[in-house]
């Protein structure tokens, strides 16, 4: 085969490839994502059965153990609508009350129930680097 | 002292702008006068390698005093803190990594400028000014945004401490590493830059740089793996990779930076794929700096993000600069950069070599696509939306199948065009491996998980073609040398250490991603809750929460257990998983409560072994204890601080008196210490490939180069 032709199909071939391959990506990624949601916006409107994204606070004095599985309310950053949350897996040695967590959850009823080891506590504010008051 | 500190920062950062000059200047100014303003932009670079290691010794004995009349210390230190955690806790905040930062980057480049310094003459200039361009823009960051020289005043008597989460040996090392990962990556790059805009582009750039980013990878690689074990031992959960942002922004450029280094190879033997190599140095020192900007600015959410911080906006300038600007830089040289030969065949090296660089280019943008997918979704639908590691997997797992067939397949193989007889003579034994692998693997009920069986039988198709490719040079040297076969083997890999130093690395890499198959595919993991005496059953072993333990130290109450693990019946091991707690800088949460409402850290039982790990992590159930902490911090909130500390230790031994139920989290996970084992034997591989030849070898290969060069010239 004329090598010059022979190239071009390759490229073809290897365009078509890439090209399928990033529908592919872009496909699964927008269908497979869970949205992020925040406390309220989930109390607004939240489907049963679809997954989300819930970012926000944990409520201080909510958190309670009913055998292996954590119970605990998220609010939102700023404000005080609040999610009651049921979750079993790994919890991150920061989770605590007030910190800022990330969860994916599925509406069951009134409840949230959160995926098996989905819990991600981001670190708390005290070890970021946060100015002193009278810091030169 | 400080004020010593802040004025080298200042120093620092009119020398890097002096040298950028300088270097522009030396090499587009007048032909008379070029060599020696571009000598004096070099010498820039060792002045800003002196000034910025003062500034770092400043700070870091400012740590080791505990001196919280600086800022930095104070958020970040303790008297407190363990000694060696104090020398490290400087990297823990903002101020302090992003001058470790610049420091390193100011070392590399000297080392890169005094080995380099009679070479690439042209590209030189304008890559020591990329560099300083670099150190520049650190150092504006330092002066501007984060200034690790900040004074408290008054200074407080007491610092907040090192988040406890760190204190782990590991993650000290951690991130010196990932950054003179991306600092070293941030050398070919400027020197692809210089090369491209000096029109220099055969490739004694790449010979020049080949090493500095073979260290990089290499140093990246070890930054890598220290996380991975990090999360392992001390995050809780069980597991050393998780995609999350922080840890995927680390994976990208050495991804990118392994393709280069075996596609620079064609380039060298080959003069093929010079877009494509230039491309790639451009693109892995660009996303040495994205890693650096994802840690820093806290834009997507991560538990490594410390927050959001102001440096986003800087950083997506430089970002957009360094793209921009490679970006025109190729497509401008286009003509130059055209290949020599072309590809004869899809059966050769070469071919190999592309799809192992397509490959890991296209494991990257996956990665890539996956990390930012958030911002993407929330540009294009207008809300954030996040991908998980299922579809992270779902990419990621064919394609590190197919990486690390070709991991055998390249070193094989024959350059320019395979013949039947050379593909049969190659190849018999390593697919006899991988099959009977296969086979043996299914007979023993392993093809419930055909990604792991396949991962294995890929595994030893690598571990015997590289087996192989030793066996027949050891014996060809012997053949004519009549060494013993150990005298030839170390000949051998003396005398060709980049190859058989990449086989070693290949080697090791079959055997990680063994341990990774195995340990994803046949894990048993359970979350199960436990009072004493009780036992679970977990991946065929009994275990027993035989008593709660309780100790108070100077810094923390451990809580934890004493597990009794069995099977058939017959004792295993006794394993001591424990969680600390340490006190909250907040006194208004009380003496006892301030412990628990401050950091807590997992130290798990880990019992490793060659087959399996057993991995146990507890999670005390503290609700019954808060209203005894409640008690206890009403009635002595006013007390002095031994008594507060006598009544620490009491409720310490209520704990292991009258002991609630604990939440454990058991794993039984096969072959995890051949992921470790694995990394070994790649850094064995690179550190070999990266040791200097000996002299005289030196000279025949330079005097190849030459002859190549001389080639190359009298072509053009």
């Amino acid at each position: 085969m004329d090598p010059h032709r022979k190239r071009t199909i390759r490229l073809a071939v290897a365009l078509s490839a890439a090209v399928l391959l990033a529908g592919a990506l872009i496909y699964t990624s927008f269908s497979a994502a869970t949205a992020a949601r925040t406390p309220s916006q989930l109390a607004r409107q939240a489907s049963p059965g679809r997954s989300y994204q819930l970012t926000g606070k944990v409520v201080t004095g909510s958190i309670h153990h009913e055998g292996a599985v954590l119970l605990f309310r998220v609010r939102d950053r700023t404000g005080s609508t609040s999610v009651p949350v049921r979750y079993a897996g790994a919890v991150p040695d920061p989770f605590r009350d007030g910190r800022e967590i990330i969860v994916d959850v599925r509406r069951q009823g009134t409840t949230f129930v959160g995926e098996r080891d989905s819990l991600v506590t981001k670190c708390p504010s005290k070890f970021s680097a946060s100015k002193r008051p009278g810091a030169a | 002292m400080a004020t010593l500190g802040r004025a080298c920062i200042l120093l620092a950062f009119g020398i890097a702008l002096y040298g950028i000059g300088a270097s522009l200047y030396g090499a587009r100014g007048p032909a008379g006068r070029r060599r020696a303003w571009a000598e004096s932009g070099r010498r820039a670079v060792f002045a800003l390698a002196g000034v910025l290691t003062v500034a770092f010794v400043v700070l870091e004995a400012a740590f080791l005093r505990s001196d919280f009349s600086f800022d930095v210390v104070a958020t970040h230190s303790s008297t407190t803190t363990p000694t060696f955690y104090k020398g490290a806790a400087m990297w823990s905040s903002q101020e302090g990594s992003l001058l470790l930062w610049v420091w390193l980057l100011s070392l590399w480049s000297s080392v890169a400028l005094v080995v380099a310094r009679r070479r690439v003459r042209e590209a030189q200039p304008y890559a020591t000014a990329v560099l300083l361009g670099f150190a520049a823009f650190f150092g504006a960051l330092l002066i501007f945004y984060a200034d690790p020289f900040a004074i408290s005043s008054p200074a407080p008597a007491e610092g907040a401490g090192l988040n406890p989460l760190l204190r782990h040996p590991s993650m000290m090392i951690h991130p010196p590493m990932l950054y003179s990962g991306y600092t070293l990556f941030t050398i070919p790059f400027a020197f692809a830059v210089g090369a491209l805009a000096a029109r220099r582009l055969d490739a004694e750039w790449i010979a020049v740089t080949r090493r500095f980013a073979l260290a990089a990878w290499f140093l990246l690689g070890v930054g890598i793996l220290l996380g991975a074990r990090w999360s392992y031992v001390e995050l809780g959960w069980g597991g050393y990779w998780g995609w999350d942002p922080v840890e995927n922004a680390s994976l990208m450029p050495w991804l990118t930076g392994t393709a280069f280094l075996h596609s620079a190879m064609i380039q060298e033997k080959r003069g093929m794929l010079k877009v494509w190599n230039v491309s790639l140095v451009l693109a892995t020192g660009t996303l040495a700096i994205l890693g650096t900007f994802l840690v820093r600015s806290g834009i997507l959410d991560s538990i490594h993000a410390f927050g959001a911080s102001t440096l986003g906006i800087p950083f997506l300038i430089l970002i957009g600069l360094m793209v921009g600007g490679s970006v025109w830089l190729v497509a401008s040289r286009r003509v130059g950069l055209r290949s020599e030969h072309r590809l004869d065949s899809l059966l050769s090296r070469e071919a190999a070599f592309l799809l192992n660089n397509l490959v890991l280019v296209g494991l990257c943008f996956v990665i890539f696509w996956g990390t930012f997918f958030p911002l993407i979704s929330e540009a294009v639908t207008g809300q954030k939306a996040a991908v998980g590691p299922p579809w992270f997997d779902r990419y990621t797992v064919p394609l590190a199948l197919l990486l690390v067939l070709l991991a055998g397949i390249g070193p094989v193989i024959a350059w320019r065009r395979a013949t039947a007889a050379n593909l049969l003579r190659n190849f018999r034994l390593p697919v006899a491996a991988g099959v009977g692998m296969a086979a043996l693997l299914a007979a023993l009920g392993a093809a419930s998980h055909p990604a792991a069986l396949i991962m294995f039988a890929a595994a030893a198709f690598v571990l015997a073609a590289v087996g192989q490719e030793f066996w027949r040079g050891t014996r060809a040297r012997r053949a004519m040398t009549r060494e013993s076969p150990p005298a030839a083997l170390a000949a051998l890999v003396r005398r060709n250490r980049r190859r058989y130093g990449g086989y070693v690395v290949h080697a090791g890499i079959a055997v990680l991603f063994v341990g990774v198959a195995a340990s994803s595919a046949f894990q048993h993991a359970r979350d199960v809750r436990l009072s004493p005496g009780q036992t679970t059953r977990v991946g065929g072993y009994d275990v027993r929460y035989v008593r709660p333990t309780a100790r108070l130290a100077s810094e923390k109450i451990s809580l934890g257990a004493v597990l009794d693990v069995r099977k058939h019946g017959r004792h295993v091991t006794t394993l001591r998983p424990t969680r600390g707690y340490y006190p909250s800088m907040d006194p208004s949460l009380g003496p006892v409560g301030r412990y628990f409402d401050g950091q807590a850290t997992s130290e798990v039982g880990l019992r490793a072994g060659l087959r399996r790990d057993l991995w146990m992590a507890i999670e005390p159930d503290l609700s019954s204890l808060q209203p005894v902490v409640r008690d206890a911090d009403r009635r002595f909130a006013r007390a002095r601080p031994d008594v507060q500390a006598l009544v620490i230790a009491a409720v310490a031994a209520r704990y292991e008196r009258r002991p609630p139920p604990a939440t454990f989290r058991i794993i039984i996970s096969p072959l995890v210490t051949w992921i470790w084992l694995g990394a070994l034997v790649v850094m064995a591989g690179a550190l070999i490939a990266l040791w200097p030849a000996p002299l005289a070898l030196r000279r025949r290969a330079s005097a190849g180069y030459a002859a190549r060069v001389a080639r190359e010239l009298g072509r053009a």
